[in-house]
């Protein structure tokens, strides 16, 4: 085996196209630990990655839940246990009136846990990422595509992954350094 | 069934204009930003702005240092400019959470060149929104008086009270608004990112970015993200109008304690809110040539729905006197014959001018793409629906119950100026976005793009 200290090998495309159809060839040959790097989002890559269920939705769920509850229990301690008040001899539980700040809360809490889950799961903010050492990486936020088959992978070998690589149509292949 | 597709297809690719490819789009909208050319609308309009910000500083001080007094808040008219103001810009903010929220959920792609600088719009309409209760408070230093925390005066806000609910609403869309708009930026901060050439500004949008890497396995949890904050979005910003029309139905003054004012708020807020954008977009996509981006359709669209939420207004105008009439309530009447023929008369029938005579020209195509003149009726959209938050608040508290107590409001110029000084926090905040963020997202629109569609047939 062949694992010197380089982070994988990357392979540049000009059509969305041509990288979904090596998406498909390199996931097929039985590598997992491939990424591709796109400057809009590709349906068909979710597809092929098998990349559809993440766990963001039930954060966001269990984090309304708790914004819900905390903004009931606050207006209940705070109204009939803290601060009571008599407001026109209405009870001093009057649960319509809490329905507002409950309702509130549970967004806030779940827009909050979106933003902050969503970082959590992709790792950002991530100062330092090898992909950025790629000569021309700075075009997959414009107009190119790229594909790194990571060296973790254990089908992962340097010279027949490169190899690999460039009989896939590929404008450019070339090692990911750390 | 089968020619579905076909339809789908051909209606996207008429959104933005053929000749872009993927590096043109992201060439022409980064190029407003990354440049060392400003153009002199830009200029102009910061200017305009700024002396009208200014001024705002000036009412603000000259409030703090005399008091709330210098308006024209006397009893029994206690809510006067500040309350009418408040309730326009933030209205006006809710059409950009509606284009960036609702319409991605009902999959409307035509949104994806107006999203970002209408959700800008709703982040400088809300900041200037907040600025007239702080004020209103006469010591806006301790608006955290309306948060409840442990302190030690033992007291804590009324969670009965609707202005207590404000709050909430009202913080609570602020920071969904700037989360949103945060979220759906951070693409297009790596692709600034990626672009620039002056250091200072690679490592600014840098950290914003965070080190996006558009990688398959982010996009699929951002985008999850994002339609998870367009669900939760559309019924906050939904509540949020109508949380701000509780604080008058809540309370028993005639003309405002109606069941129908959440609906009828919403509308006038979207109403108002596409007014602005209009405003906005007509001349900006002028001045930076990205009329293939914001094209003749996008401001159709616009206007369509304008003509939409404006007629739902003009029915709850209707709707309102003829409840007057028919409740038989004796006061609600003599609210709405005042509103008609008292003091204020001009006021309202203007108002009706402005938001219903106007909007009649909607119905004709040729005035809905002719851009200069949807501008001009934007803005009298705009004063038509600042004048109505007006009658509203002013008509219904200066006559109420008993004439012995009635009392006429005089706005005073610091009143003008707090207003025209808003106006120019808005027109700054805007034009500081619009000269160092994307002001339209680059990368929804390249998702517009035929070259950016995968075709099936051809297998390497």
């Amino acid at each position: 085996m062949n694992k010197p200290g380089i982070y994988g090998v990357m392979a540049e495309f000009d059509s969305p196209t041509a990288l979904v159809n090596a998406t498909r060839a390199v996931y097929s040959h039985g590598y997992k630990k491939v990424d591709a790097y796109t400057p809009f989002p590709i349906e068909e890559l979710s597809d092929i990655l098998h990349l559809h269920e993440n766990k963001l939705p039930l954060i966001v769920t269990l984090a309304g839940i708790a914004g819900g509850i905390s903004g009931y229990l606050l207006q209940y301690y705070i109204t009939v246990i803290y601060f009571p008040l008599n407001i026109g001899g209405r009870p001093l539980h009057s649960w319509p009136s809490y329905m507002i700040v409950t309702f509130e809360l549970t967004i806030l809490f779940g827009c909050l846990a979106t933003f902050l889950g969503m970082l959590a799961l992709c790792g950002l903010p991530m100062p330092y990422h090898p992909v950025f050492n790629v000569p021309r990486f700075e075009t997959a936020s414009r107009d190119r595509f790229f594909l790194c088959i990571e060296a973790t992978d254990p089908l992962f070998d340097r010279l027949t992954t490169y190899g690999f690589l460039q009989t896939l149509q590929a404008q450019e292949v070339s090692e990911v350094a750390h | 069934m089968a020619d579905e597709p076909q339809v789908i297809e051909m209606a996207e690719t008429d959104i933005i204009a053929s000749v872009y490819t993927l590096g043109g789009v992201t060439d022409q909208i980064a190029g407003v930003v990354q440049t060392k050319h400003t153009p002199i609308f830009w200029i102009g309009c910061f200017f305009a702005g700024f002396t009208l910000l200014m001024m705002f500083f000036a009412s603000a001080t000259m409030l703090m240092v005399k008091g709330v007094g210098i308006w024209g808040i006397r009893m029994p008219v206690m809510w006067g400019f500040a309350i009418t103001n408040f309730v326009w810009w933030i209205g006006i903010g809710h059409a950009g959470t509606l284009i960036s929220a609702i319409l991605l959920l009902l999959n409307q792609s035509w949104r994806n060149s107006i999203n970002r600088f209408a959700e800008a719009m709703t982040l400088c309409a809300v900041a200037c929104a907040g600025q007239f209760p702080l004020l209103h408070m006469g010591r806006p230093w301790l608006f955290y008086w309306m948060i409840p925390y442990p302190n030690s005066m033992g007291v804590e806000p009324n969670f009965r009270s609707p202005l207590v609910w404000d709050v909430f609403a009202v913080t609570t869309y602020l920071i969904v608004s700037l989360l949103f708009w945060y979220t759906g930026m951070i693409p297009d901060l790596g692709t600034m990112r990626d672009r620039a050439k002056n250091t200072i500004a690679k490592y600014v949008y840098g950290i914003l970015a965070m080190g996006w890497r558009g990688s398959a396995r982010h996009w699929s949890i951002y985008e999850t993200a994002c339609l998870l904050l367009a669900g939760m979005s559309t019924p906050l910003v939904l509540s949020v109008h109508t949380i701000v029309s509780f604080d008058f139905t809540i309370a028993i003054v005639p003309g405002w304690h109606s069941t129908f004012f959440p609906p009828y708020f919403v509308a006038g807020a979207i109403y108002s809110g596409f007014a602005m954008v209009l405003v906005l977009a007509i001349p900006i996509r002028a001045a930076y040539g990205l009329k293939g981006l914001i094209t003749d359709r996008h401001l159709e669209n616009c206007a369509k729905i304008m003509l939409a939420t404006g007629l739902i207004v003009a029915y709850a105008y209707v709707m309102e006197t003829f409840m007057a009439w028919y409740s038989g309530n004796a006061f609600e009447q003599q609210a709405f014959w005042n509103r008609m023929t008292g003091p204020y008369a001009t006021s309202y029938w203007f108002l009706v001018f402005c938001n219903i005579g106007s909007l009649q020209l909607l119905w004709f195509k040729k005035f809905r793409t002719t851009p200069i003149l949807l501008f001009i009726s934007s803005i009298v959209v705009l004063v038509g629906m600042w004048l109505e938050r007006f009658m509203i608040i002013v008509g219904s508290l200066a006559q109420d119950f008993v004439p012995s107590s009635w009392g006429l409001f005089h706005a005073t110029r610091w009143d003008w100026a707090t207003l025209l000084g808003s106006i120019g926090l808005f027109i700054v905040l805007f034009f500081l976005f619009v000269r160092a963020l994307p002001m339209i997202s680059i990368f929804e629109v390249r998702t517009l793009l035929p070259q950016a569609r995968v075709r099936e047939d051809t297998r390497a």
